[in-house]
């Protein structure tokens, strides 16, 4: 009785140490081959898109590089694949990359069936409006009649129609497969309205060959919430990917960016101390050095700074902060604490 | 009496109808010669009138072509100038032809394009000694010159001094790109499917059950599917297959399937060439004593394959162009590296101009390939030719 308790109990400690080592082995596969594996878009203005010197830069490629500095300290200890959106699930599912930062909406099937894990909600996107000027349109409830240009097979057209259908309007649609198509067929007057995700709207309306002769208009039709996501079965990786989004944010929310973080070691806020591993084992709960939230912060920034860099208003992508300010300004980007 | 001999002089011939020469003459031969030639002239110069002013105006006349930014290709409310913006394609010139690989390393691809030329180039002269071995040998050695300048030597693992300023470290091949990574494609599956289509064509022909069984289903399955069905399924279907974490290189799959897909291709066109001999020749080969592989190397196939030289050439213009649909499994050939300029936030809504620099590339090389194949055939001419 005695023996087989203790083949039982040696049994458990085995099946516990390779728990522990599955729990982990992505961060250690990443450690051991010395950078971050990261599906981004292949080219989406603001969001993943390579300068002419090859160098990539956007929205969802700050947070990988996030990523790889709380990791390593270094932010270009990054590999970016460039994936497409049909390739994208099949790239993490096979192991291809780490995780994938690539505009992509959760969705329950997505985190469920797919078996897929959000880290977050980094960017809150949804279906918007353009029309032209001369309609004198204020909002989209003011359409019926219109004819709409539109991308085929996409969400997009299915939004499209639910919110024409349940607001009782009557609309034509023209639909193309790709969006420059759609655009150029607004453009030249084949349709008063031109719909698609907000994140894309304000760069699209640069694209055209007037674009002070078009509105966005306010309304958001659809729930677009974009993240990061990786595979099922490694929480402890999910966990870095979850909590460097939520020290982005943290950071922002109590005022430390990439430029006074290292005066801000000197703070008295405990909460600060934590965020920047003065205080606490925070680094170390998440098998990272405590130094993981001021790497990010020092390399990469806070979450205002790297919106406000890529796609902000300042930018030709021109988005206001809109739904994803921080909760304390009126929007949704709300973090849990560090403690 | 005089007896006057007046020898017959011809007089001058007079003038040809002033109708019938000069530019009128030429003119009324060639383009008003009947009503229906007439109209025909009418409505072509009509659709040139449609057609060319605007394009001039917009290409040339009224066309940005200096300036910092895209600013200077906008008016000043934001609202785009008439003419093309050929500053864009200044500034992204370096991404579309080399991609994404790294800045500072691209003067190693401009090495191993002037390589080309110099190892290629001795093959031009007329009378080389020993011209075919000194082919086969450059033909085999650049590919791997070029692969070591594309690729790099020393493999540093990433974070190590010199992992990102080492003049010759590791290019991972998912760097490579842009007009570089089109022409490798294209230059690999052209050399490569030309052998692979002669072998198939032959097996096809062969007696063999299982010889021809295997060339039969081989190119009736890769000609039965579409290329874009190849690519898709190496690069989404595969990596399911294979163990997780195991990762074969994507611009191998990539190579692999348009070698084999345009092999096939290629075996049919030479198959063609083959039905095209006589049986006479095989006879006569045979009667000389020859044994299969010296009468189809000596024979056979020298004539046949000079019948085809269009289609061959064909074939590889069409493999040329079909090399940009490696852009749906993620890589940046030349049309996909444009892709990226078009999106960069810095130049949004130039992308006609882009796609234009493209079609322009893309005849170039074409036009190219097809003036090449017009040489061949007059350098091998052999009276099989009508004119």
């Amino acid at each position: 009785m005695k023996k087989l308790s203790v083949i039982a109990a040696g049994a458990a400690l085995i099946a516990f140490a390779a728990g522990d080592a599955q729990a982990q082995a992505t961060l250690d596969a990443i450690k051991k081959r010395g950078q971050v594996i990261c599906g981004v878009s292949q080219s989406l203005p603001g969001f993943a898109n390579p300068d002419a010197q090859g160098n990539w830069a956007g929205f969802d490629v700050d947070m990988c590089r996030a990523i790889s500095a709380a990791i390593f300290g270094d932010a270009k200890r990054v590999k970016f694949v460039p994936t497409t959106a049909k390739e994208r699930f099949t790239a993490l599912q096979s192991g291809e990359v780490d995780l994938l930062a690539r505009n992509t909406t959760w969705t329950m099937s997505r985190d469920v069936q797919l078996g897929f894990d959000f880290a977050g909600i980094n960017f809150y996107d949804g279906q918007g409006f353009m029309a032209k000027k001369s309609l004198g349109v204020k909002s989209a409830l003011e359409l019926k009649g219109a004819t709409v240009c539109t991308q085929t097979g996409t969400t997009t057209e299915q939004n499209l129609a639910d919110f024409f259908r349940s607001n009782k309007m009557e609309y034509k649609v023209v639909a193309m497969e790709k969006n420059d198509e759609v655009l150029a067929a607004y453009d030249s007057g084949r349709c008063d309205v031109f719909t698609t995700d907000r994140s894309g709207l304000a760069a699209d309306r640069t694209k055209l060959k007037v674009p002070n002769d078009h509105v966005i208009l306010p309304e958001v039709i659809s729930k677009e919430p974009l993240g990061p996501l990786s595979r099922h079965g490694d929480n402890n990786w999910n966990d870095i990917i979850r909590w460097s989004f939520f020290a982005m944010l943290n950071a922002e929310e109590l005022g430390v960016d990439s430029k006074n973080v290292d005066e801000m070691k000197k703070s008295a806020n405990p909460e600060i101390k934590r965020l920047l591993g003065v205080e606490g084992d925070f680094g170390k709960m998440l098998n990272l050095d405590n130094a993981w939230a001021y790497n990010i912060i020092k390399l990469v920034g806070n979450y205002g700074e790297t919106y406000e860099k890529n796609v902000g208003p300042n930018t030709p992508i021109g988005l206001s902060r809109g739904v994803n300010a921080l909760w304390s300004k009126g929007g949704l980007q709300y973090a849990p604490p560090i403690r | 009496m005089t007896t006057a001999t007046e020898t017959h002089q011809q007089k001058a011939d007079l003038p040809p109808p002033a109708a019938t020469v000069g530019i009128v003459g030429w003119l009324r031969e060639n383009l008003f010669g009947s009503v229906p030639s007439t109209i025909l002239t009418l409505l072509a110069a009509y659709i040139l009138y449609l057609v060319v002013p605007p394009l001039v105006s917009w290409s040339i006349i009224n066309a940005t072509w200096t300036g910092a930014d895209s600013n200077a290709c906008k008016l000043a409310d934001g609202a785009r100038k008439d003419g093309a913006c050929w500053i864009y394609i200044q500034a992204w010139i370096g991404g579309y032809m080399y991609g994404l690989y790294p800045y500072d390393l691209r003067w190693r691809i401009d090495i191993a394009a002037v390589l080309a030329v110099v190892m290629f180039a001795p093959l031009a002269i007329k009378r080389l000694p020993y011209k075919d071995l000194y082919g086969i040998a450059v033909i085999l050695l650049y590919p791997v010159v070029a692969y070591f300048m594309f690729k790099g030597f020393i493999d540093f693992a990433p974070g190590a001094p010199g992992s990102t300023d080492h003049p010759w470290r590791v290019v991972q091949t998912d760097k490579w790109g842009g007009l570089a990574l089109t022409l490798l494609i294209a230059s690999v599956g052209i050399i490569a499917s030309l052998p692979l289509g002669v072998l198939l064509a032959l097996g096809r022909r062969s007696t063999m059950p299982i010889v021809s069984t295997f060339s039969v289903l081989f190119i009736e399955l890769w000609r039965g599917v579409p290329l874009i069905t190849v690519l898709f399924m190496s690069s989404v279907m595969l990596p399911l297959f294979l163990p997780e974490g195991v990762n074969f290189d994507k611009l191998l799959r990539a190579l692999i399937g348009v070698t084999l897909f345009s092999a096939a291709y290629m075996a049919e066109v030479i198959r063609g060439g083959l039905q095209a001999i006589p049986k006479g020749q095989y006879e006569a080969a045979m009667a000389l004593g020859l044994n299969y592989p010296r009468m189809m190397a000596l024979i056979v196939l020298p004539q046949a394959l000079r019948y085809v030289i269009p289609n061959i050439v064909n074939t590889f213009i069409g493999l040329f162009k079909d090399t940009t649909l490696v852009a749906i499994i993620g890589m940046f050939d030349l049309l996909g590296a444009i892709q990226l300029g078009n999106a960069d936030p810095k130049w949004l809504g130039f992308s006609i101009e882009g796609y234009a620099f493209a079609a322009v590339l893309y005849f170039v090389f074409c036009y190219g390939m097809s003036r090449y194949s017009q040489h061949l055939e007059r350098k091998l001419h052999t009276g099989h030719k009508k004119r």
